[in-house]
């Protein structure tokens, strides 16, 4: 994308033109980089952008528990500036492990909302604040016009709002390739953990999708789960695997 | 006179009523104590206030022994009606007090309840249209007690008789009170609780020359009101803490809506908001006559120096979206987890308030810790070796999974010197991992050895991502 915008200054011209049509701010829009370059440049702009709505889904079994991608939201929590607000119907987080993904406790503040829709409230009313960090919520549906309202939340405060997308049962985690506003779509897949020379559970890994992305393609990558300070990286195994730079094999949405 | 009892006294054989020379020959050495209706009054009046500013926007004294408080859009901020209830009885009875409450449709209906029913809380269900108290005595309808002994006199025991009898002739022979009495135990009339109020209480309020009812034009006066109502503060240096708003509607029912502060406030803007999102719980009948906005609870508020460092960037201020949310979903809703000392899992974390002070305390980090943790551990079946193995497979929600990896159990020991049951439990919690990579937080309770720590049976605990 770099090579395009630098060779030809007109196709970045009718970019520029085509974003003020769209709405947005200019293509120097704020974004808060992963660290990790392989999945920083699938991203436009370098980065998961600020000011958006973002959706994350557990692959597999996890669709139920949403154990993982929270974990993984947790981390871009972490790694915001400033108070993050934490909305949820089934209070079921566990705070020491918020912790060490580097989301301190005196940061977070939750909301137990007694239903979907007053999740969808609690989570606009913290987008629209603006001096929030990031906003998480935990919903099961998610219909275009909701999250078109929290995206333009989202894109008129500067928060990053992030929405977790929990079922109840796994038939109903289909709803997941409904089309939404949001500007990427995550799914985050444990796989089985490092291997240890010894007999113990090892670093956490996950296969990271990017199902869709405005504006950029999907791509997925074996990542190794958020550190004490929510970063994530790549396994050294892989990392060191000649032909790794190419991590991130593009292919088509699914 | 014997005018009141306690317990005990109740047991040894005395009645109210009785004549205290009566009450003395019966019990040797009793304790009487003078009665004082004007104190007893005044610190109903005072107990009125605490519910008023605790519970909901109207709370009134209801003499000579009762509190009678409007709950209407109140009770889901204190957890539901139940709840409510409980709460309240018990906080009377932390004090001392030994209280009964009752949730009915109109105040009639409570005040029958309440007094004449003989548990603890009672909640009647709506739209009953009186018959619940037709079963009570007539003395629960509120009638003065020539009246209650007349009617006695002609034969009438329970509130049903009454009821069912025409009206023309109860009236002629006892005048209005009765049929009025009988009106509002049914909810046929309206009987406007009148809030308590002391000279202190900063208050503004604004008469229509014709009544209004329309959305926009409440939100127009609600805008008016606070301007008039910061203005009071400012003068006196307050900040709001808690708001009423009370529509004195044409048919003589009061509507009121409470919105509280987590900080004290005294932002016109923040304050209208706040009062004009609640405006559409507020249904304005036949039109508003009055509307009062009463500050009940009130905290000084002066002015700060706001300090600009080049350094570090200012701690935003989050207490306006907390006011938003609370007041949408409850106070008690919204909190921050803080840690516990305590190394039972489900006891290390306790909640907070939102914005108190952040002590940096932060849980022990010694051990990966699941980021779902179930509400109760689920019991799993599994197969292990005893004492100290790991399970080598094990079933949860009806899927079997192989376990692949495990971790060497962290033992937790049960907290004896708090609970005497836990003077040997031990858990033993183990971190495994099946062949999906799917990682699990699962535990045994006992030791693997002694039958005394535990059952040995597994429970899983938490998920880990």
């Amino acid at each position: 994308m770099h090579d395009i915008t630098s060779v030809r200054p007109v196709i970045a011209d009718l970019r520029a033109r085509i974003e003020r049509l769209d709405g947005g701010r200019g293509r120097d829009r704020a974004v808060l980089s992963f660290g990790v370059e392989a999945i920083d440049r699938t991203l436009p702009g370098g980065g998961l952008a600020l000011g958006a709505l973002h959706e994350v889904a557990c692959g597999g079994n996890g669709a139920i528990d949403g154990a993982a991608a929270a974990l993984f939201a947790a981390g871009i929590a972490a790694r915001s500036r400033g108070k993050v607000l934490w909305c949820v119907t089934r209070p079921d987080l566990f705070g020491p492990a918020l912790a060490q993904v580097g989301l301190q406790p005196g940061r977070v503040i939750f909301v137990e909302a007694g239903d979907e829709k007053t999740v969808l409230a609690c989570f606009e009313e913290g987008l629209r604040h603006g001096s929030l960090g990031a906003v998480v919520a935990e919903v099961a549906r998610l219909s275009m016009t909701a999250s078109r309202r929290l995206q333009l939340a989202a894109e008129g405060s500067g928060s990053v709002g992030i929405a977790i997308r929990r079922w109840r049962r796994q038939t109903e985690a289909a709803d997941f390739g409904q089309p939404t506003a949001s500007v990427t779509r995550w799914r985050v897949s444990v796989l089985p953990s490092t291997p240890l020379p010894i007999p113990g559970v090892g670093q956490a890994r996950w296969l990271l999708e990017l199902i869709r992305c405005r504006a950029g393609e999907s791509a997925d990558f074996e990542v190794d789960a958020c550190d004490a300070q929510g970063r994530l990286s790549l396994p050294a195994d892989l990392a060191d695997r000649s032909g790794q730079k190419d991590a991130g094999i593009r292919r088509a949405a699914s | 006179m014997v005018t009141a009892v306690d317990v005990a006294a109740r047991r040894s054989g005395l009645r109210v009523g009785m004549p205290a020379t009566k009450a003395q020959a019966l019990v040797a050495d009793l304790v009487v104590m003078d009665a004082e209706p004007l104190a007893d009054a005044d610190a109903l009046e005072r107990l009125a206030l605490w519910a008023l500013q605790r519970y909901a926007p109207i709370a009134a004294a209801d003499p000579p022994d009762g509190l009678v408080i409007d709950t209407s859009g109140a009770d889901h901020l204190h957890g539901g009606e139940e709840a409510m209830l409980a709460g309240m009885v018990q906080r009377f009875a932390d004090v001392g007090i030994a209280a009964r409450a009752a949730v009915a449709d109109c105040w009639g209906v409570a005040h029958a309840t309440v007094r004449h029913r003989a548990s603890g809380t009672t909640i009647v269900p709506s739209a009953h249209g009186g018959e619940v108290i037709f079963d009570l005595p007539i003395g629960a309808l509120r009638l003065s007690a020539p009246m209650v002994k007349a009617l006695r006199v002609l034969g009438f025991e329970r509130i049903g008789d009454l009821a069912a009898q025409p009206r023309a002739p109860l009236a002629l022979r006892f005048g209005p009170e009765l049929g009025r009495r009988l009106d509002q135990a049914m909810g046929r009339l309206a009987e406007p609780i009148v809030p308590v109020r002391t000279p202190d209480l900063i208050e503004v309020n604004r008469a229509f020359p014709e009544p209004i009812g329309a959305p926009e034009t409440i939100a127009r006066y609600v805008g008016k009101l606070v301007v008039a109502l910061c203005e009071a503060l400012e003068a006196k240096g307050l900040g709001a803490k808690r708001l009423d708003l009370m529509f004195h509607r044409v048919d003589n029912r009061i509507e009121a809506v409470r919105v509280g502060t987590a900080l004290p406030v005294r932002d016109v803007k923040r304050l209208t908001r706040l009062l004009c999102e609640k405006i559409e719980t507020v249904s304005p009948g036949f039109g508003i006559e009055i509307m009062t906005l009463t500050a009940t609870l009130a905290e000084p508020l002066s002015e700060k120096q706001v300090v600009s460092s080049l350094v570090e960037e200012p701690e935003a201020d989050v207490s306006g979206l907390i006011d938003i949310l609370a007041n949408r979903v409850g106070e008690h809703r919204l909190y921050r987890l803080a840690p516990f000392a305590s190394d039972v899992p489900e006891r290390s974390v306790r909640r907070v308030g939102p914005m108190s002070a952040d002590d940096g305390a932060a849980w022990p980090n010694h051990w990966p810790r699941p980021i779902r943790l179930l509400g109760s551990p689920e019991p799993i079946e599994t197969v292990a070796l005893l004492p100290d193995q790991p399970p080598v497979t094990f079933t949860w929600r009806g899927i079997r999974r192989r376990v692949r990896r495990a971790d060497d159990p962290e033992r937790v020991f049960g907290e004896w010197w708090k609970r005497d049951a836990e003077l040997e439990a031990v858990r033993d919690y183990f971190r495994i991992e099946d062949d999906a990579g799917e990682r699990f937080w699962v535990f045994r309770a006992g030791d693997g050895e002694d039958p005394a720590t535990g059952s040995h049976r597994w429970y899983l605990h938490g998920i880990f991502g």
